[in-house]
């Protein structure tokens, strides 16, 4: 096996060092009845790497790569384009195939990059601080809910109808079990959010509001008033950015006043990947740093004055604390936050912003076209590169129709997100990236014509 | 100008006595190259990326008059910049790929390389989550198919396959215990949780609304059978734990603790971080555990990646795998399903307890684990569990007169050798050694845990350790063990060849620095 150094002298040498007859008889202490006798039946047997590699390529093909074909999903995973850099650098063993960086004396590559990353999340949110990053955007946001719980010590969650319903299922998962009370509604195929009518509903028990921006239809709503509700009854506005890239063209969640800003770091770096892993993004003020969850990078000095960076407030974390911990989360996504922070790096703020007026121009080009197809309409009055079309039938047959008759991926039915509700079931999300090409556009336009037709 | 800007006094001499007086006035020292911070080399104004410039004719804005008044403070860097930024804090780690990395309980293997090309494979990095079934049936096969491995090598007949990471996956499988006990109307309050258990158990039981209570060990290392019985009772809902356990030693009780919770009506949770010391070899199913979370980036070499990102799918027993998450993959008249909603109950989730993640899972660990598993197939597991147990059995027997072993008369040791801090000289602790043995090039053993065992080392070499590399650890450590016994003063001052000397961690937690700013 091409894993295993060991030959069988080695094995007999260093059983006969160990006093043992076999390596079987090292596993005595497991019972009898349960070890088995030989390899686990009904499994092949070891391959040779050209044989997995044709294996997993045969699976590879059975998908449509979205790379290679007209595509417009999005819904909280972005196709963008990555620079080669990103991929060569992570690749490095020494990224790759280290630990968590508990032993920082050998480890300040890892330190500093997550410093670094930690500082360019909080900027673009507009925060003091972030952490080292989550598992992804959906289990960030009820981190964030937790942690507006043990600030409040209130447990009712007030949901904008905007946040992606996967997030709201991943919240209702949780509150099941802690208890905390959470009221979100489906939302509405309007131009208008339900930022106003969330403000009107705090009252004296709300821990926090969860607003996503831009929302799950696309829209972008000024946060700001409702923050300053929020602030007034005590409780804590958290904000969801999906997108992150829509933040080099929009002022942050952090600027007009929220305390937890939580996201989806996936559109830099990481790539689409079938849904994961992907990059849990956390950021809040620094009067709230004792109580966030997950992994924290700080700058300090070694023996001789050196800066160096080391894990700390390690007292939150569940590997000291235990039952204690503000969170359980131990593993993170450590890789995905260094793809992110090289291809941030790459960007900077100037690059951010040019990607993002790209994006925007490109997207407000495909609403203007698709628009014109006979019995569609657009439901946003502001976007940035995803938007709802509005079709007259179910949009999940559409779909459906266009990515097995004409090859393209036309975008994520509302259908498929809220399967229960009818209202919704003509809305059609479509995301134009840098990635997508005028004809593309054209070519969905024909495609929805003739399919509406 | 200077150009050192690491913050490093150059008066001050560099290393220790063997570097005396020699200083350079870069502050690097030769291939030890410092190196800034983003915030320091780049600028708002460059760039590494080149973007088409804005198009005059493009529709008016429509961002809700919401534009972004100044820019967020991100600097940019060129390519080469950046490809010099990253490659030279690279060199500044640690990683399997440089030498042994025996922490013990996190199972740093060889990552293999073909595993990366699979993962990068277009039609598996290039696909959405949420694109068309049809469209997707490679991937939906992938996630299938790694689901009747983790099966078949459990002996279990349920899987959810979306738990992102291990304390992820310990969170699904008490959560599915608790919808298990909801649905027959039988709240409880505590779960049993070992002293020698990972830190995540507690934290997840508690997250899970549980009261912890803590079960000691005995003398050789085991679970306390006597007081297990004892607290085991109508209110407990889960014991969990870790077997092997984190001491090294396999539960031999297993079957009984089974029996003993089973019959008060509560679940066995096996925290599963341990399963590549028995893969291949024994199947969990068959011990009675109820759940247990598979670290595919520990038993599977999925990367580390410096922190993640991890992959921990969980298998069911028959008694909890109605109510295991959403989504999951089903295979059904020739095609493969994705069940996303509980209204879908024809496929027999109508328990399940709901949604832990936005989308299916980590695709991406999933095609290295997959591509892991069949280089392996079945006899190969088999090889690499016996492997990694002779390898820790190996350690153990020769380091046993330098360091002691405290459990060195329980029985083989399984995947990893525990050591402890007995006999140092003192004012020596098991911290100096570690940082010691970073001078002699080996990432340091976990230290202080488990913490049944004072000044703790837990020392786990994998199977994809050569006898020769386990040879020179093995001097290595021995030439350590001997100077913590004698107290030479230069352990307390080591690592004095590392990038960095001791970190002042204190200093770190006192007034921390999160993020960059000016001064």
């Amino acid at each position: 096996m091409r894993y295993l150094p060991l030959s069988d002298a080695d094995r007999g040498e260093m059983l006969a060092r160990i006093g043992a007859p076999s390596v079987d008889a090292l596993f005595a202490d497991v019972p009898q009845s349960a070890r088995l006798t030989g390899p686990v039946a009904g499994l092949p047997l070891h391959a040779p790497e050209l044989a997995v590699e044709r294996h997993m390529s045969a699976l590879a093909r059975q998908n449509m790569v979205a790379g290679e074909v007209p595509f417009f999903l999005g819904a909280g995973a972005y196709r963008h384009h990555i620079p080669a850099t990103v991929d060569h650098l992570i690749q490095r063993g020494e990224f790759l195939t280290a630990y968590t960086p508990y032993q920082p004396e050998i480890a300040q590559g890892t330190l500093q990059i997550l410093f670094e990353f930690q500082t360019q999340v909080a900027r673009l949110f507009g925060c003091d601080v972030a952490n080292a990053s989550m598992y992804d955007g959906s289990t960030a946001c009820w981190e964030a809910i937790s942690m507006a719980r043990r600030i409040t010590r209130r447990t009712r969650v007030q949901i904008s109808s905007g946040l992606h319903p996967h997030y709201l299922s991943v919240i209702r998962t949780m509150a099941r079990f802690t208890g905390d009370a959470v009221e979100a509604q489906a939302p509405e195929l309007s131009a208008q959010t339900d930022v106003a009518a969330l403000a009107g509903a705090i009252t004296a028990d709300t821990s926090c509001v969860v607003v996503q921006y831009p929302d799950i239809l696309g829209r972008i709503a000024d946060l700001a008033p409702l923050a300053e509700a929020v602030h007034a009854a005590g409780a804590l506005l958290v904000a969801v950015v999906t997108e992150p890239v829509a933040l080099g063209a929009i002022r942050s969640p952090g600027e007009m006043g929220a305390d937890i800003v939580v996201g989806e770091g996936q559109s830099l770096g990481v790539g689409l990947q079938f849904g994961g892993p992907y990059l849990g993004l956390f950021a809040t003020s620094q009067k709230y740093v004792r109580q966030m969850p997950g992994r924290l990078c700080g700058e300090t000095v070694d023996a001789e004055g050196k800066r160096g960076f080391v894990l700390t407030l390690s007292t939150r974390e569940q590997h000291i604390r235990r039952e204690k911990a503000t969170s359980n989360i131990c593993t993170n996504s450590g890789l995905c936050a260094l793809a992110f922070s090289i291809h941030m790096s790459l960007l900077g703020d100037k690059g951010l912003s040019g990607l993002a007026r790209l994006n925007h121009e490109l997207a407000l080009k495909a609403a203007e076209r698709l628009s014109r197809i006979p019995g569609a309409s657009i439901c946003n009055d502001s976007f940035f590169n995803e938007f709802t079309l509005i079709l007259p039938g179910d949009a999940r047959a559409v779909v459906r129709q266009l990515s097995e008759a004409d090859g393209i991926l036309a975008g994520v039915p509302l259908g498929r997100l809220y399967p229960d509700e009818d209202a919704l079931a003509g809305g059609l999300l479509v995301t134009v990236t840098e990635t997508t090409q005028p004809d593309d556009v054209e070519r969905l336009a024909m495609a929805l014509e003739r399919a509406l037709a | 100008m200077s150009l050192n800007q690491s913050g490093w006094r150059p008066e001050a001499p560099v290393g220790d006595s063997r570097g005396q007086g020699a200083q350079t006035a870069t502050g690097n020292r030769a291939l030890m190259l410092e190196e800034r911070l983003i915030f320091e080399i780049g600028s708002s104004e460059s760039c590494g990326v080149d973007l088409p410039a804005p198009d005059p004719a493009a529709p008016p804005a429509r961002l809700g008059g919401l534009e972004r008044a100044a820019p967020a403070g991100l600097p940019g860097l060129s390519e080469p910049e950046a490809v010099r930024h990253y490659t030279r804090l690279s060199r500044q780690n640690y990683a399997i790929d440089l030498g042994l990395f025996p922490l013990g309980s996190c199972t740093m293997k060889h990552n293999p390389r073909l595993n990366e090309k699979v993962a990068r494979m277009p039609g598996f990095a290039d696909v959405h989550p949420l694109a068309p079934q049809g469209a997707i049936q490679g991937a939906l096969a992938v996630i299938h198919e790694l689901g009747e491995w983790l099966k078949a090598l459990t002996g279990m007949p349920g899987v959810a396959m979306s738990p992102k990471a291990g304390a992820h996956g310990e969170l699904c499988g008490l959560l599915a215990i608790r919808a298990a006990l909801d649905a027959r109307d039988d709240p409880r309050e505590v779960v049993l949780v070992p002293t020698s258990a990972h830190g995540t158990n507690p934290a997840t039981a508690a997250f899970c609304g549980y009261r912890v209570e803590e079960i000691g060990a005995t003398a050789d290392g085991r679970v306390d059978m006597t007081a297990l019985e004892a607290r085991i009772g109508p209110d407990v809902a889960a014991l969990m734990i870790t077997n092997p356990n984190t001491c090294g030693l396999f539960e031999r009780d297993i079957h009984r603790m089974a029996e003993a919770i089973h019959a008060a009506g509560g679940f066995l949770y096996c925290d599963g971080a341990n399963f590549n010391a028995i893969v291949g070899r024994v199947r969990p199913g068959d011990l009675g555990v109820d759940a247990m979370h598979i670290n595919l980036h520990k038993t599977f070499s999925t990367p580390h990646g410096g922190g993640g990102p991890g992959s921990g799918p969980v298998v069911f027993s028959e008694a909890l795998a109605p109510f295991a998450p959403l989504p999951a993959v089903r295979l059904a008249d020739g095609r493969f399903h994705l069940v996303e909603e509980e209204t879908q109950a024809d496929h027999g989730h109508g328990q399940s307890f709901g949604r832990l993640a936005a989308f299916h899972g980590q695709m991406g660990m999933f095609t290295r684990a997959l591509a892991y598993i069949l280089s392996h197939g079945a006899d190969g597991l088999a090889q690499v569990s016996g492997d990694a147990v002779l390898n820790a059995n190996y350690i153990l027997r020769c380091l046993e007169r330098e360091l002691d072993a405290p459990f060195v008369a329980s029985g083989p040791c399984m995947h990893e050798a525990l050591f402890s801090d007995k006999g140092f000289a003192e004012g020596f602790s098991t911290l100096d050694l570690a940082k010691a043995l970073i001078d002699e090039g080996f990432h340091p053993m976990t230290m202080y845990f488990p913490l049944v065992v004072h000044g703790a080392m837990l020392v786990e070499p994998t199977e994809t350790e050569s006898k020769a590399a386990l040879d020179q650890f093995i001097t290595a450590l021995a030439s350590l063990a001997r100077r913590a016994r004698e107290g030479d003063p230069a352990l307390k001052s080591a690592p004095h060849f590392a990038p960095r000397r001791r970190l002042d961690e204190t200093l770190a937690a006192r007034k921390p620095r999160l993020v960059w700013s000016e001064e």
